[in-house]
């Protein structure tokens, strides 16, 4: 999504859209808490400390001042695993979009632009990929290989590039049979030339949209592998790792879920409020 | 048409058989199984036994064969946890994993059906755009967590639902609730944007010069043909849900294939794991297949061309 | 011959265009009476509103929109929908897409009977497969069972007009019925309506802007032009001696054969139809007519250039013959 391929106007509108700006305040709240976290946490997150279990937040009755969200039950410091966990959640986010939009764009794009056998071949590997149910596969390998931060994003990454292959593939269709692409071919440009100068950059902005969606699946789902355990593996912070590990006390103190829960859900509906404003400015049709 | 379905069918055959490839591979690849198998506490002599009784000191592509002519076969071996035929078990627990997708899919479709029409027939009102936002909403919800604040609001605090487990039917509810959130917001969205189309084609305008109802036209004359989309979509929610239902039987504990799969993969039975990924895969297969199907019954143009 | 529809100052706002603007015209009962002008002069939205079928966001305003006597100007939408497809039908332009795909003929036609007169199913089919029959279609009841896109285009136009005297209405609104049809399904059309019309005694408003079919089916013509109806009368008269100079620029836009020799060049306006401004005054053809005044901008004043001959113009009746 480059700033020559958005107008102004387009910009303008976005600024203009309640979800855009809601969404976009809560990435970049996000993002800049992910990539402060070791100077902005009020306590080391993995310091446990046997005696001060299961504080309630400070707004909360027996809250003390010190620990704003409490602490979990190991007496490590709610706020500052929480921010920790910003940073698990973003840097995942990320890592999957790029390792899935790799392989979804360039097979679909693949299909889209050559077509025939090319074309055949892609949408086999898309439906094969869609009748696999990934958080099984994701959590048998996860077993199978022991769990661990680079294989969760590799799994994810493996796994959720289906949205992009189809979105690539059908607006790389698009733009080869437009007219004036079609004029192009013809007039004797190389297939390099329609591929980097036509369809690339026209494609992108569609694909900013998919990749938003994927990041905000990626983050659910490793958050869901980590709850069952077979995510990134403790003592990191991750979101679901937190809910996971105060589910037992859940029915006593019910902040301990609520809190990390609820910073997830959060996140999320930031990215797929900014990916919702995108896809109304560009019209992306993400039916399948 | 015949042609259509054969091709399809062709398809779906080729897809079927590179899934079962592929859940064998999901076993060979991932080290020693042998290893993995014997458990930490083993030596080197258990390690070494082990493979020669589950005949994995044979050539890869011999126990490939093997493994998958036993699997068309429908036989897809012994566990090893629970000693028993890895087809039992998976009959066993299926209809619970089926009763919860329906239940899913019944929920949602109840949902996001009148919600989409809604929000067509006002398109752009308040009313619309809440609907959009429920969408979203529904779309960030992580389900393992809406399935504990549920058990905790439904089930500890006004105690009206059961907690865990499906020994009397209200157990279905929460599990199905969620569940069926994951599939609300793509339904809902593909029942507006039909309806939307529909009610803007020139043939919805036609009924209403007939002087037709407002019920016949909304619903006789819209909603049937922006269904036809619906039907397929529902049909790979359906497919997704019940995929995704090991996530919410082991937070519900459930003992369905979910569950099973989900002990499996802890007690390193891999024999019930590649079974569970296998089936699951095969009904996605046949689902879609069943929904191109249905599209062909509802529209015409597909059925008489 | 009595009125079977009054329009009178009609308005129509849609959005921020004032689409029809004070528009008036009568058809009497068992008469043709067509409404020609170019696109975007408010024909269609003029028969839409008289349905009740305007598109949201838009607003109907009338001194007096009466059907056989009775004032439906206030009628709500019940109201309304009883009316329609019982005691007024409408046919449009595109059979291609005014067919619902998802049903046969036979349950589109049946659901009108059984609406409007509780008509059972065997009573509704026999009188669907004897309308497809009077309409020109043969077999009727292998098509009754046939789905729209097993049908070409004239024959779903005919299945349109069937359907639509299912319930014997007394007034027929087509809305340029034969436009997206061959030259000849055209003429078969046509013929079929004159038909119709002669033997059910059927009240037609036929919106054209073919001028060929208005000389050959109407009784009565009125020309639109911005929202308006700028000239209204007999067609012979029309045609004979027209007074708008915008009807008079339609007119030289046809060849007319023995009246037009080879070589000569046709007629053409200069310019393409205005959006008109709610608030707007005056004629709305000014900007493109050679006779324009400073008073085009003023009120326009109704005159009488004849027998059942009104114009709307600020130049005399007989300028032209005067000139």
């Amino acid at each position: 999504m480059s700033g020559a391929a958005m107008p102004m106007s387009r910009g303008g509108r976005l600024l203009r859209n309640p979800g855009f700006v809601v969404g976009a305040a809560i990435v970049g709240f996000a993002a800049i808490i992910a990539i402060l976290a070791p100077w902005i946490v009020p306590y080391d997150p993995f310091a446990i400390d046997l005696n001060r279990r299961l504080v309630p937040p400070s707004f909360m009755e027996g809250g003390v001042p010190q620990n704003f969200l409490g602490t979990d039950q190991l007496g490590r410091d709610y706020l500052s695993r929480l921010i920790y966990g910003a940073r698990i959640s973003m840097v995942i986010g990320v890592l999957t979009v790029i390792t899935s939009g790799l392989i979804g764009i360039t097979l679909g794009v693949l299909g889209g632009f050559y077509g025939g056998r090319v074309d055949d071949f892609v949408v086999f590997c898309i439906t094969t990929r869609l009748s696999i149910p990934a958080v099984l596969v994701a959590l048998a390998v996860a077993a199978l290989r022991g769990s661990s931060f680079m294989l969760v994003v590799l799994v994810l990454g493996l796994l959720l590039w289906d949205r992009f292959a189809v979105v690539a593939r059908s607006t790389t269709m698009q733009i080869r049979n437009l007219d004036y692409v079609a004029a192009a071919w013809c007039a004797g440009v190389s297939r390099w030339w329609v591929l980097t100068r036509e369809v690339l950059p026209n494609i992108a902005t569609h694909l900013a949209v998919v990749a938003t969606l994927e990041m905000a699946l990626a983050i659910l789902l490793e958050a869901a592998l980590s709850f069952l355990g077979l995510g990134v593996p403790p003592p990191l912070p991750s979101w679901g790792l937190m809910i996971s590990e105060a589910k037992e006390y859940m029915f006593f103190q019910s902040w301990v879920i609520i809190i990390p829960g609820a910073a997830l859900f959060v996140l999320v509906l930031g990215v797929n409020l900014l990916g919702d404003a995108l896809r109304d400015m560009m019209g992306t049709d993400l039916s399948r | 048409m015949l042609r259509f379905f054969l091709r399809r069918f062709a398809v779906a055959v080729l897809v079927a058989l590179t899934v079962l490839t592929l859940a064998f591979l999901l076993t060979r690849m991932s080290g020693d199984l042998a290893i993995s198998i014997a458990g930490p506490n083993a030596t080197a002599e258990d390690v070494a036994t082990i493979r020669r009784v589950y005949g994995l000191d044979r050539p890869v592509w011999v126990q490939y064969l093997d493994w998958l002519g036993r699997a068309l076969q429908g036989d897809f071996g012994e566990s090893y946890f629970f000693r028993d035929r890895v087809a039992n078990l998976i009959a066993v627990r299926m209809p619970v994993t089926l009763t919860l997708g329906l239940v899913g899919l019944a929920i949602a479709l109840v949902v996001s059906l009148p919600l989409g029409i809604l929000a067509a027939v006002r398109e752009g009102s308040w009313l619309d755009r809440g609907v959009g936002l429920v969408a979203i909403i529904g779309q960030a919800m992580p389900s393992f967590w809406l399935g504990l604040v549920l058990m905790i609001v439904f089930g500890l605090q006004l105690g009206w639902l059961p907690i865990s487990g499906v020994e009397t039917w209200d157990g279905y509810i929460l599990p199905g609730v969620v569940l069926a959130f994951s599939a609300i917001p793509s339904l809902t969205r593909l029942t507006r944007s039909g309806m939307i189309e529909a009610l803007s084609s020139d043939y919805i305008r036609t009924a209403r010069a007939k002087g037709l109802s407002r019920l016949s036209i909304l619903v006789k004359h819209g909603f049937r043909n922006a269904a036809i989309p619906v039907v397929s979509i529902a049909a790979v929610q359906l497919g997704f849900m019940l995929g995704g239902s090991i996530v919410i039987e082991t937070v519900f504990a459930l003992h369905g294939v979910g569950y099973l799969a989900w002990e499996s993969i802890s007690k390193n039975d891999f024999p019930v794991v590649q079974a569970v990924v296998l089936v699951l895969a095969l009904i996605y297969i046949a689902l879609t297949l069943l929904a191109d199907l249905l599209n062909a019954v509802l529209d015409p143009r597909l059925r008489t061309s | 011959m009595s009125a079977l529809l009054e329009i009178e100052g009609l308005r129509v706002t849609i959005g921020s265009t004032a689409a029809v603007r004070g528009a008036s015209l009568v058809v009497n009962k068992g008469e043709t009476h067509c409404l020609v002008g170019e696109s975007g002069c408010g024909k269609s939205i003029t028969a839409l509103s008289v349905m009740g079928l305007l598109p949201r966001g838009s607003r109907r305003e009338t001194t007096a929109l009466r059907f056989a006597g009775q004032e439906i100007g206030r009628f709500n939408e019940t109201e309304m929908s009883r009316l329609r497809g019982d005691r007024m039908a409408m046919i449009f332009q595109e059979p291609m897409t005014s067919l619902n795909p998802a049903y046969t003929v036979g349950s589109q036609m049946t659901e009108v009977l059984r609406r409007h007169r509780g008509a059972t199913r065997a009573q509704a089919v026999d009188r669907a497969a004897e309308l497809l029959a009077r309409v020109g279609i043969t077999a009727p009841g292998l098509r009754l069972g046939q789905f729209p896109h097993q049908l070409s285009g004239g024959l779903r136009q005919r299945v349109m007009i069937a359907m639509a005297l299912m319930c014997d209405p007394e007034l027929l609104i087509a809305d340029e019925p034969t436009t997206a049809l061959d030259v000849t399904v055209q003429a078969q059309i046509l013929r079929l309506l004159a038909t119709l019309q002669k033997d059910l005694g059927l009240g037609i408003l036929l919106i054209t802007h073919d001028l060929g079919i208005v000389a050959r089916v109407a009784d009565r013509v009125s020309v639109m032009y911005a929202g308006e109806v700028v000239e209204s009368a007999p067609t012979a008269a029309l045609f004979a001696a027209p007074e708008h100079p915008y009807t008079r620029g339609l007119l030289t836009c046809v060849p007319v054969p023995g009246k037009v020799r080879r070589d000569e060049p046709l007629g053409s306006i200069p310019g393409v139809v205005p959006r008109i401004q709610p608030g707007f005054t005056g004629c709305g053809f000014r900007d493109r007519c050679a006779q324009a005044t400073p008073a085009c901008a003023g009120a326009i004043p109704h005159q009488q250039a004849g027998a059942d001959h009104e114009t709307l113009c600020v130049l005399a009746p007989g300028w032209k013959a005067a000139a």
